[in-house]
C-alpha cells in the first residue's frame, strides 16, 4: 500500500515546513492541536505517552508524566488522532514515540489501529534500521510512513542503512542529546542537511533544541522542515486550558519565520 | 550424534544479537554507531590473550578469586530435620559474596573498564539499585583513575545511605534521580540520557546481563567465572557435576554467570529464583519472568512488568537488588525453552532465609541470595540425600542489616 499523500504534499509547499510536536492527553489535546494548525503547522507530530521517555529532556518527560497521571490510553491516543482527522482532512498527523507501546498487542494491530485513524506516520526512537522487523514492515503493509531518525552520530558509511525503509521524510536530530535541551551550532546542521540531502531524495527535518523563530529561520534556509516540540509542550504546561492561544501565538510566529526564511535572505540579497 | 540433538544452550546470541525472539539492539541512533563499535572492541579484545591475562589477573590479586566453593553442612543438616527418610540433598555455596566489595558485581565491572579503557573513552557512568553495582564501579574507576557519575533513584539515594558514602569515598559522584518513581529503572533512564550526549568520550558500565547487544553478552561472559570455577571446584570436591544449579535473579547476571558454563550437562537442572515480594498474585512483586510479559525497554527485548497499553510498571521486592522491572534477554529465552526453571519467593521466605543461613552458618547473606536460599531449603527437602545443590551466594548481607532490622521491629 502507499503512504498518504499528506506527507509528501507537506513538502511540496512553496517553503519549508513547519512540524509541531505534542503530547497526547496533556492539557485538551483536541483544541492545542487545533491551535497549531490554526497558527500554520504544516504537520503535527503527536507524542504517545511512555512512562520511560529515554530519550526527551524534563519538559516532555513532565509531560509524559501528566498525561499518563491523567490516565491516558492507547485507545485514547487513537481517538485524539482519529478526531484530529475528521476536523483536519489535510493535515498530516505523525505518532511519535517509544517501541513498547507501539508493539504491545503486535505491530499488525497498532499500523492498522493507525491506518483506520488517519494516522500517516510513526517515529520510533527505540527501533534502529536493525531492529526494522518489529515494527517496519507493519506499518509499510498499512500505508503508514516509518520515519527514520539520522543524527550527528551516523556516519556516512551507515547513513544508507538508515535511509532504506524511511518513508515520508527524514527526522534530522541535530543534537547528540536528549529533546529541549542544548541547541545545535547553525554550522553543523548546514553541513549534516547537506550530506543526507545527498544521501535521499525524502524532505529533510530538523529538530531536538529548536526553540525560537530566529532559529528555526535558521535552519528553515537549509532543511526541508524544522520540528518544535518541547518550546509548545511548555506553554501547554504553564497555562493549561488558556494555552490554545498561547499556542497559536508561538506557532505563528514559528511558521512566518520557517515559511519566510529564504524570502527574506533572497530580499537580503537583492537589497 | 543424531538429528535430533538439540543445538547447543551455549552459542547465543546470533549475529545481531538475538537470543531466539529477545535480545537485539532496541536504541536511540544516537547510540547505535557507537553499540556496534562496542561489538567490535569486544570482539578484539576476546580474540586477544592481553585481555584476557590482565582480566584474569586483577580477578585474582585485586578482586580475590577464585571464590571458595563451600559444603554447608549444618544448613544442609537442619533442612534434613524437616525431610522424609533419605530426603535432604546436600547444599554447596559458590562463595561470590567474599569478593573485594562484597558480591558478583565488581567480575564484570573490571572487565567493562578494561573495555573501556581500550576503546579510549575517559569517563564512566552507571545506574545502580541498592548501590552495590554502584559501588563496584566506584571502586574499578578509583583503581583506574577515571571520573565516575553513578545515577540513583532518589528514593534509593534515601534508603542506601551507607552504599551512598562509599561511592563519595570512592570519588565518585552520585546523581540522585527524581524522575519517575526515583528507582533503578528511573536512574537507568538517566543514564542512557547521559550517555546519549556524552558518546564521544563516555562509557556506560552496565549492572546486569541486560541492555543492548553486546551487553548481555559480555556481561554473561564476564560474569561466566563464576561458573567456569564452579564447575571445576566440583568436579575436584566430589568429582561429579552438581544436581541442581539456584541463582537468585533481578537482571540475571549472577544466575547466567552461575549456569553458562553447565548449560549444555544435560544432567545439571538449573532454577533461577524471581523475587515475589508481597505475592505473586497481585501486583507488589518483581517477577518478571513469572508475571509479565514480553516488551522493548532499554535497548532489549524480554519480559517486562508492564501493562495492556506496555507502560511499565513498578516492582517490588524487600531486595532492593531485584526490583527492576525487566530481567536479562537470555533468560527470556532459557524461559521458553524450558532449559531453566524459574520460581518466585516472597519478601517473608527470604527474610526467614536470611535468618536460618545467618544461625546454621555463620554467613550474613545479602537478601538476594537470600531468595535463592529460601528455593534451596524448598527444594533440597524433595532431593535425595546424595543429591547436591549448589547456589550462588553472590552477595554479602552488611548493606541489607538496616532494612531487615526494621522488618524484624528491632531499632538500631
Amino acid at each position: 500500500m502507499s503512504i498518504s499523500p499528506r506527507l509528501s504534499s507537506a513538502f511540496a509547499k512553496r517553503h519549508p515546513a513547519l512540524v509541531c510536536f505534542l503530547t497526547a492527553g496533556d492539557g485538551d489535546t483536541a483544541a492545542n492541536l487545533d491551535a497549531l494548525v490554526e497558527g500554520g503547522a504544516d504537520v503535527i507530530e503527536l507524542g504517545m505517552p511512555f512512562t520511560d521517555p529515554m530519550a526527551d529532556g524534563p519538559a516532555i518527560q513532565n509531560a509524559n508524566i501528566r498525561s499518563l497521571g491523567n490516565g491516558t490510553t492507547t485507545a485514547d491516543v487513537f481517538a485524539i488522532a482519529a478526531a484530529f482527522r475528521q476536523r483536519h482532512p489535510e493535515t498530516p498527523l505523525v505518532l511519535m514515540g517509544y517501541a513498547n507501546p507501539m508493539i504491545r498487542r503486535g505491530p499488525e494491530w497498532f499500523a492498522d489501529r493507525c491506518e483506520t485513524a488517519g494516522v500517516d506516520g510513526v517515529i520510533c526512537v527505540d527501533i534502529p534500521p536493525e531492529e526494522d522487523e518489529a515494527l517496519g514492515p507493519a506499518l509499510r503493509s498499512a500505508g503508514v510512513a516509518p520515519i527514520r531518525l539520522a543524527t550527528p552520530t551516523t556516519h556516512t558509511k551507515r547513513l544508507p542503512a538508515v535511509i532504506e525503509g524511511s518513508q515520508g521524510f527524514l527526522y534530522y536530530v541535530s543534537v547528540a542529546g536528549i529533546t529541549g535541551k542544548q541547541q545545535a551550532a547553525q554550522a553543523s546542521i548546514e553541513e549534516a542537511v547537506a550530506r543526507l540531502k545527498a544521501a535521499t531524495d525524502l524532505p529533510v527535518a530538523v529538530g531536538f533544541g529548536v526553540r525560537t523563530p530566529e532559529q528555526a529561520s535558521a535552519i528553515a534556509m537549509v532543511a526541508d522542515g524544522v520540528v518544535v516540540g518541547s518550546a509548545l509542550v511548555e506553554l501547554v504546561a504553564e497555562h493549561g486550558s488558556d494555552a490554545p492561544k498561547h499556542l497559536k501565538a508561538l506557532t505563528a510566529s514559528l511558521a512566518n519565520a520557517v515559511h519566510n526564511a529564504r524570502k527574506a535572505s533572497q530580499k537580503e540579497e537583492n537589497a | 550424534m543424531t538429528e535430533n540433538t538439540p543445538n547447543s544452550f551455549r552459542n547465543q546470541p546470533d549475529e545481531r544479537g538475538h537470543f531466539g525472539d529477545y535480545g537485539g539492539r532496541y536504541v536511540a541512533e544516537t547510540l547505535m554507531p557507537l553499540v556496534l563499535d562496542l561489538e567490535r572492541e569486544y570482539r578484539k579484545a576476546q580474540a586477544d590473550p592481553e585481555f584476557q591475562r590482565e582480566f584474569d589477573d586483577l580477578l585474582e590479586h585485586y578482586v580475590g578469586r577464585p571464590s571458595p566453593l563451600y559444603f554447608a553442612e549444618r544448613l544442609t543438616e537442619s533442612l534434613r530435620e524437616d525431610a522424609d527418610e533419605g530426603m535432604g540433598a546436600q547444599v554447596w555455596f559458590k562463595r561470590d559474596e567474599l569478593n573485594h566489595t562484597g558480591a558478583h558485581k565488581i567480575n564484570n565491572c573490571i572487565g567493562q573498564i578494561l573495555l573501556a579503557m581500550r576503546m579510549g573513552k575517559t569517563r564512566i557512568i552507571a545506574e545502580t539499585g541498592a548501590g552495590q553495582h554502584g559501588v563496584a564501579t566506584a571502586t574499578v574507576c578509583a583503581r583506574f583513575g577515571l571520573p565516575c557519575v553513578i545515577y540513583m533513584g532518589a528514593t534509593d539515594v534515601a534508603r542506601q545511605q551507607p552504599n551512598v558514602f562509599r561511592m563519595k569515598l570512592l570519588g565518585a559522584q552520585v546523581v540522585p534521580v527524581t524522575s519517575g518513581r526515583a528507582t533503578l529503572k528511573d536512574a537507568m533512564n538517566e543514564g542512557l540520557r547521559d550517555w546519549v550526549a556524552n558518546v564521544h568520550n563516555t562509557f556506560y558500565i552496565i549492572g546486569t546481563a541486560a541492555g543492548p547487544h553486546p551487553y548481555p553478552e559480555l556481561v554473561r561472559d564476564f560474569q561466566s567465572v563464576i561458573g567456569k570455577e564452579a564447575r571445576a571446584q566440583m568436579q575436584d570436591r566430589i568429582g561429579r557435576l552438581p544436581d541442581l544449579l539456584v541463582a537468585a535473579i533481578g537482571g540475571g547476571s549472577n544466575a547466567l554467570g552461575l549456569f553458562h558454563p553447565f548449560l549444555d550437562d544435560p544432567d545439571v537442572n538449573m532454577l533461577g529464583v524471581e523475587a515475589a515480594g508481597h505475592g505473586l498474585d497481585g501486583d507488589e512483586h518483581a517477577a518478571s519472568l513469572l508475571g509479565g510479559f514480553p516488551g522493548v525497554l532499554h535497548g532489549n527485548k524480554t519480559y517486562l512488568l508492564q501493562d495492556e497499553d506496555g507502560q511499565i510498571t513498578e516492582g517490588h521486592s524487600i531486595s532492593a537488588g531485584l526490583d527492576y522491572p525487566g530481567i536479562g534477554p537470555e533468560h527470556a529465552w532459557l524461559k521458553d525453552t524450558g532449559r531453566v526453571e524459574y520460581t518466585a519467593i516472597t519478601d517473608e521466605e527470604a527474610l526467614d532465609a536470611f535468618q536460618l543461613l545467618c544461625r546454621t552458618e555463620g554467613i550474613i547473606p545479602a537478601l538476594e541470595p537470600s531468595h535463592a536460599i529460601a528455593a534451596v531449603a524448598k527444594r533440597a527437602k524433595q532431593m535425595p540425600k546424595d543429591s547436591v545443590i549448589l547456589a550462588n551466594l553472590c552477595g554479602r548481607g552488611d548493606k541489607d542489616i538496616f532494612t531487615v532490622a526494621e522488618r524484624l521491629g528491632v531499632e538500631m
